[in-house]
């Protein structure tokens, strides 16, 4: 991994530049024309933190159940770039919902959901700082019930239907508009990207914290 | 019931964050033996009885009954431990009797056999009935002595047994430890008061900042031997 | 003879019970709190002619039940903490997850208690009709308690050696059980319409199954590693 950081960020980097660009020239949508092309950084945003807590979950379980330290450094990283990634969604969504549809805010379905899995990492991240000794168990716990119901968040918004788009739009895109597919496909790819990036530099961080910790124990002996 | 004859710290550390509890420490206790794990306040006595009641897990070395790990055993090895902790492990509002009844069927056994006799050896027959918060220090301990025993453990732990008691509970408390070695019971006793200790233990462990300083079999005058290592 | 998972749980509630039967501090504590986060809440949403707001009545009813259950776990595992008999309790050969299922049966008893006091107070202060579909509404609020109460008592003990538990608990168990808060009320918010929504509201039952079995599942599954230490 160490060999590829460098090139991947420089490609992230590169993507990142590119992105603006290509959305700009991108088609406009009928209805929403400019204000829609948040969308590309704001769907790529979820699909970074649904990445993020999908490796907090997996982290937290191998962790909890194992015991591995590595897990629990996977599972700190990834649960702050939830709350990072989830944040700018949320922020990107309020901006397209005032200029799409006239409000900041809206209790819908995904937004109140989305909301929720923000708090809950949140929570996580709070319990890791605040709850003393032993408290990344307690924390692997949060990732877990966070990680379990993500999957709900997916499918509210079939069930409760509001001013949100519906799952349909996304499958049916690469027929309908194939410009916009590629671009989402890109931008997410961008995401993700950046998510392993950061993710790789922040559990090298929490490597290191570990072995000051050991020469720490080390030097009492 | 799992039996064994002994029981193995193998070079077990346990550390909190960056504070070291427990520092490559190896005990053996076998059957019969009364190990006096010694030390001032805070030297990881209390960590080390934790880890022989498989309520704590080291971050590094093994803890062995009979040669086996506690994992491999099963919730069937906690059958055959007792634990006699600082806190005392009694709901306040309940009655002796309940207290004992409640445990008993936890672990088991028929209250009608086993909380009259444990009621009696605590010498509160005559208060069975009345609730925990109501007894003083010395009765909750000797309620909790009876408490820990009363599934008759390979394995008896006491941290701090003597507490609160009077000379005479305490010459109780001794015979009945005696009794229980003499019966096969592995007792590791966790004290800092060095005159209970004395010819009450048959091997002295000595604990300091999470080490183990001294470990040999006991001999008499102890207060004298281990004055300056347990740092009075 | 060693007894299974359920004689370990019924043994654990009958404990509980009978410490609660004592002094009935929790009960009545912690109803009196609920009415009055009710008397609060209406309150706030009164409008001027001394008309409650429309629609307040199911999420009141769901909030006070969330805010008493939380309180009600706090003190019930404070009262495991000051002995420490939660690990007197561990330390035996008892499945540890019969040890929690024990705990859970209690709390859903409390809360199930509170929700049969709190019901109908609000009802009655709201105009609402909430008996209109019993059945409904027992199967909401009783798949809903169990959805809060089994993350709750798995929260709550997994905090109990730490310093600050009494804030961390809410931190953790509201975003957490939303979910279960939101079926609930707007599953009770349907049966409130006149006339009741029931497809809607048998949609919202359905949803807070697949949640319970979910967090049921869970936390059975990760008592025991977060217990030990």
């Amino acid at each position: 991994m160490k060999k590829l950081f460098v090139p991947l960020a420089v490609a992230t980097a590169a993507m990142f530049a590119a992105a603006p660009i290509a959305i700009a020239k991108a088609d406009y949508e009928s209805t929403m024309l400019l204000v829609q092309k948040i969308f590309y950084f704001h769907f790529a945003t979820w699909m970074a933190m649904t990445l993020a807590i999908a490796i907090c979950g997996v982290a937290s379980v191998v962790y909890l159940f194992a015991g591995s330290k590595i897990a629990d450094w996977y599972a700190v990283a990834s649960a702050e770039l939830v709350v990072v990634f989830g944040l700018f969604g949320l922020f990107s969504g309020s901006l397209w919902g005032r200029k799409a549809w006239g409000v900041w805010w809206q209790w819908d379905a995904r937004v109140t959901m989305a909301t929720m899995l923000v708090l809950v990492f949140l929570g996580y991240l709070m319990v890791r700082k605040y709850g003393g000794p032993g408290s990344e168990k307690l924390a692997a716990a949060m990732g877990i019930f966070g990680a379990a119901t993500a999957p709900f968040v997916y499918k509210s918004v079939d069930w409760w239907r509001t001013i949100h788009p519906q799952t349909t739009v996304m499958k049916t895109l690469g027929e309908k508009w194939p410009g916009a597919w590629y671009l989402v496909l890109f931008c997410s790819a961008a995401f993700v990207l950046l998510t392993v990036l950061v993710l790789t530099a922040r559990v090298h961080l929490e490597a290191m914290r570990s072995r000051l910790d050991d020469m720490y124990l080390a030097a009492e002996d | 019931m799992i039996d064994f004859h002994d029981v193995r710290l193998v070079d077990v550390s346990r550390h909190f964050g960056r504070r070291r509890a427990v520092s490559h420490v190896s005990l053996t206790a076998a059957s019969g033996d009364i190990i006096g794990l010694l030390g001032p306040n805070g030297a990881g006595k209390s960590t080390i009885i934790g880890m022989f009641a498989t309520l704590v897990a080291p971050t590094s070395g093994a803890v062995t009954y009979g040669g086996q790990p506690a994992r491999v055993l099963g919730g069937e090895l906690r059958a055959s431990i007792g634990l006699l902790a600082h806190e005392l492990y009694l709901y306040p509002e309940l009655t002796a009797r309940q207290n004992l009844a409640f445990f008993a069927r936890l672990y088991g056994l028929q209250p009608s056999a086993a909380v009259g006799p444990a009621l009696s050896a605590a010498g509160l027959a005559d208060r069975a009935d009345d609730e925990v918060a109501s007894f003083s220090r010395g009765m909750r301990q000797r309620l909790a002595l009876e408490r820990a025993l009363l599934h008759r453990p390979r394995l008896v732990l006491m941290d701090e047994p003597f507490t609160g008691l009077d000379d005479a509970a305490t010459e109780v408390v001794r015979a009945r430890l005696h009794a229980l070695s003499a019966d096969g019971a592995i007792v590791v006793l966790a004290t800092h008061d060095l005159d209970l200790a004395d010819g009450l233990v048959t091997r002295v462990a000595v604990v300091r900042s999470g080490r183990l300083v001294a470990d040999e079999p006991a001999a008499p005058g102890l207060r004298a031997r281990y004055r300056s290592m347990v740092g009075n | 003879m060693r007894p299974g998972f359920v004689a370990v749980a019924l043994l654990v509630l009958k404990k509980d019970l009978a410490i609660e039967f004592k002094s009935r501090e929790i009960v009545y504590t912690t109803l009196f709190f609920a009415v009055a986060c009710v008397m609060i809440f209406s309150f706030a949403f009164v409008m001027e002619q001394g008309v409650p707001v429309e629609g307040a009545a199911a999420g009141i009813l769901w909030i006070a039940v969330a805010f008493s259950g939380t309180l009600a776990l706090g003190r019930t595992f404070e009262r495991e903490r000051y002995s420490e008999t939660l690990r007197a309790l561990l330390l035996a050969p008892a499945s540890r997850p019969a040890v929690y299922a024990g705990k859970l049966l209690g709390m859903i008893l409390m809360m199930t208690a509170t929700e049969i006091v709190l019901t109908p107070l609000v009802a009655f202060f709201f105009h609402a009709p909430f008996f209109a579909r019993p059945l409904l509404l027992a199967a909401l609020l009783g798949l809903g308690t169990i959805g809060f109460a089994s993350v709750g008592t798995l929260f709550a003990a997994m905090l109990v050696r730490t310093r600050t538990r009494d804030v961390l608990l809410p931190i953790l168990l509201y975003p957490v059980t939303i979910p279960v808060i939101i079926a609930g009320v707007r599953g009770t918010a349907a049966l409130l319409q006149s006339p009741p929504e029931e497809p809607v509201a048998t949609l919202w039952i359905g949803l807070l199954t697949a949640f319970d079995v979910v967090f049921l599942t869970l936390a059975l599954w990760t008592f025991e590693p977060l217990m030990t230490e």
